[in-house]
């Protein structure tokens, strides 16, 4: 049968029998950027589609409907609407790090993509600190958006930018421990051996309550991380204009527009893989025959289909909950979520110890 | 020239020139930034050498966490935007000459090294030998020096809570 890790094995064997080793390795490193390239500009149309008509439905409207068939190419002309705008830099701004803050960000966004698993056998690269790797790197992107409030020398984006730090150092706490309490359950950091373990059932299911907990304090930290509201401090158009990228405009606005929807769809990557099994089918214990039915449904559409609930369901958030003020978020996760989430390791830990687990 | 050497030489470009430009940068925030790169290029290494558990450490506390802390003190103290001073010409002579010694002996120690491959075969360092050599009781463990730092760092919080907390007779006035 057709699978992505049967053509990515026939390109494999043709880049290695044509070239030698050192341009086979070039030519894999250009064919896997652009691919996420790619990847990251579909992602882009379609979430932000997305967005706009959760959003309406959330509030009882239509949502956009004018450009092309059902609004459906509302997004491609934004996109190009954003490319012929003028990018502007301000006078009193930093230019080096002024241009250079959006490809940060960018860059650590696609860096995350290396581990994420699309289908079975479809991965960049299996390295064994996986999700440890997810989390060390994405804390490069706070630096990118410091580096923004910084250098376009307003008050704004700095206050922007002061509140996004406090934010992402702070919930990457709850985040970790979450990441943690299944890794503690699985007893590796391997992505594909997480998504092996979960054979049988997926950790939500087979974790018993520790194991949501962990799930519901994953979805509100990571919300807090790609600073979304209710946690959208860091722009909160009625406080701060735009926050840390007030004075962006054109492709570099385009940029960090792009870099959230892109860490979204990778947050939601790994909390699939994580707690709804990756690319695993729904599997119930040893019930042979409903786990081969469910076998022949393609494994990247359930590990889009997983990514894409809790992608609405993080749209859901926003469409739903007001905006917290900053001592609040601060509070939320200092008093609750994180003792919450350290008493939940220790259960975990009993409860992996004892094989309570199915 | 293979492709692990390029990318060798690549790494050493980054970590070398933004250690250079971040000595050397008239504005504080920038020469935070080039450290930045400098030690992501330090992780780079790391992961080139795939200890790819020390690359991830290493990008977690110094760029998730010391960077930030030394941007924040920045942002907070600071007149960030102006340039600094020019430091005195005594002052550039001696944290030359400083350098160049710490170059000297470190290139002495290294160059009595053969860095020939032993016999045995390399450790493997997945992330349970780690943990298993850290807990270890035996005498190939590191249990009491694990054990002490934790107490160092428990005692260095504590420090930080007794300094930033707010006694109750400054609040009430």
């Amino acid at each position: 049968m057709w699978s992505l890790s049967s053509i990515t094995d026939i390109v494999q064997t043709w880049l290695g029998s044509t070239f030698n080793p050192t341009i086979a390795l070039l030519l894999q490193f250009v064919m896997a950027g652009l691919l996420v390239i790619t990847l990251f500009a579909v992602l882009g149309l379609v979430l932000v589609f997305m967005e706009r008509k959760v959003s309406a439905y959330m509030q009882v409207r239509i949502g956009p409907n004018r450009v092309g068939p059902r609004g459906y190419l509302q997004t491609a002309a934004d996109t190009l609407k954003l490319l012929m705008k003028e990018g502007l830099v301000p006078a009193g701004a930093d230019k080096f790090l002024f241009n250079l803050a959006p490809y940060v960000v960018m860059i650590s966004a696609m860096l995350l993509m290396a581990p994420i698993a699309f289908a079975k056998d479809f991965q960049m690269w299996d390295l064994n600190i996986g999700v440890l790797y997810v989390s060390s790197v994405s804390s490069i992107a706070v630096i990118g958006i410091l580096m923004a409030g910084w250098s376009s020398n307003n008050k704004y984006s700095l206050l922007g930018a002061m509140r996004s730090g406090a934010q992402i150092v702070s919930y990457e706490l709850s985040a970790g421990l979450s990441i943690i309490s299944i890794v503690i359950l699985v007893g590796s950091l391997k992505i594909s051996d997480i998504i092996a373990s979960q054979q049988d059932g997926w950790w939500i299911f087979k974790g018993h309550i520790p194991a949501i907990i962990a799930f519901v304090i994953f979805l509100i930290a990571v919300t807090a991380e790609t600073n979304r509201a209710p946690f959208d401090l860091a722009e909160a158009e009625s406080e701060l204009t735009a926050g840390f990228h007030t004075e962006y405009s054109g492709m570099r606005f385009a940029l960090f527009f792009l870099a959230e929807y892109a860490n979204i769809f990778i947050v939601c990557a790994i909390g699939a893989t994580l707690f709804l099994g990756g690319w695993m089918p729904f599997h119930i214990g040893n019930l042979q025959a409903f786990n081969h039915i469910m076998d022949y449904i393609p494994s990247s559409i359930w590990f889009f289909g997983k990514t894409f609930f809790l992608i609405f369901v993080i749209m859901w958030f926003r469409w739903t909950f007001p905006r917290l003020r900053i001592d609040q978020l601060l509070n939320l996760e200092w008093k609750y979520l994180l003792p919450i989430s350290m008493f939940n390791v220790l259960l975990v830990t009993i409860m992996a110890i004892m094989k309570w687990h199915f | 020239m293979e492709a692990k050497e390029i990318i060798f030489y690549l790494l050493a470009a980054l970590t070398l020139g933004s250690g250079l430009l971040a000595v050397t940068a008239r504005k504080i925030f920038r020469a935070a930034i080039f450290l930045l790169f400098s030690l992501i290029g330090i992780a780079g290494f790391y992961f080139w050498l795939q200890y790819e558990f020390i690359a991830a450490v290493q990008i977690v506390v110094y760029v998730g966490g010391i960077v930030v802390l030394i941007i924040f003190s920045i942002f907070l103290t600071q007149q960030a935007g102006t340039d600094l001073p020019n430091p005195p010409l005594r002052r550039i002579i001696f944290s030359a000459l400083a350098a160049l010694f710490g170059l000297i002996f470190s290139w002495m120690l290294i160059s009595q090294h053969p860095f020939k491959p032993g016999a045995e075969s390399p450790v493997a360092v997945s992330v349970a030998n780690i943990g298993s050599m850290m807990l270890n009781v035996n005498d190939t463990g590191y249990a009491l020096p694990f054990e002490l730092v934790s107490i160092l760092l428990l005692a260095a919080m504590v420090g930080c809570i007794v300094i930033a907390i707010k006694s109750r007779t400054e609040t009430a006035n």
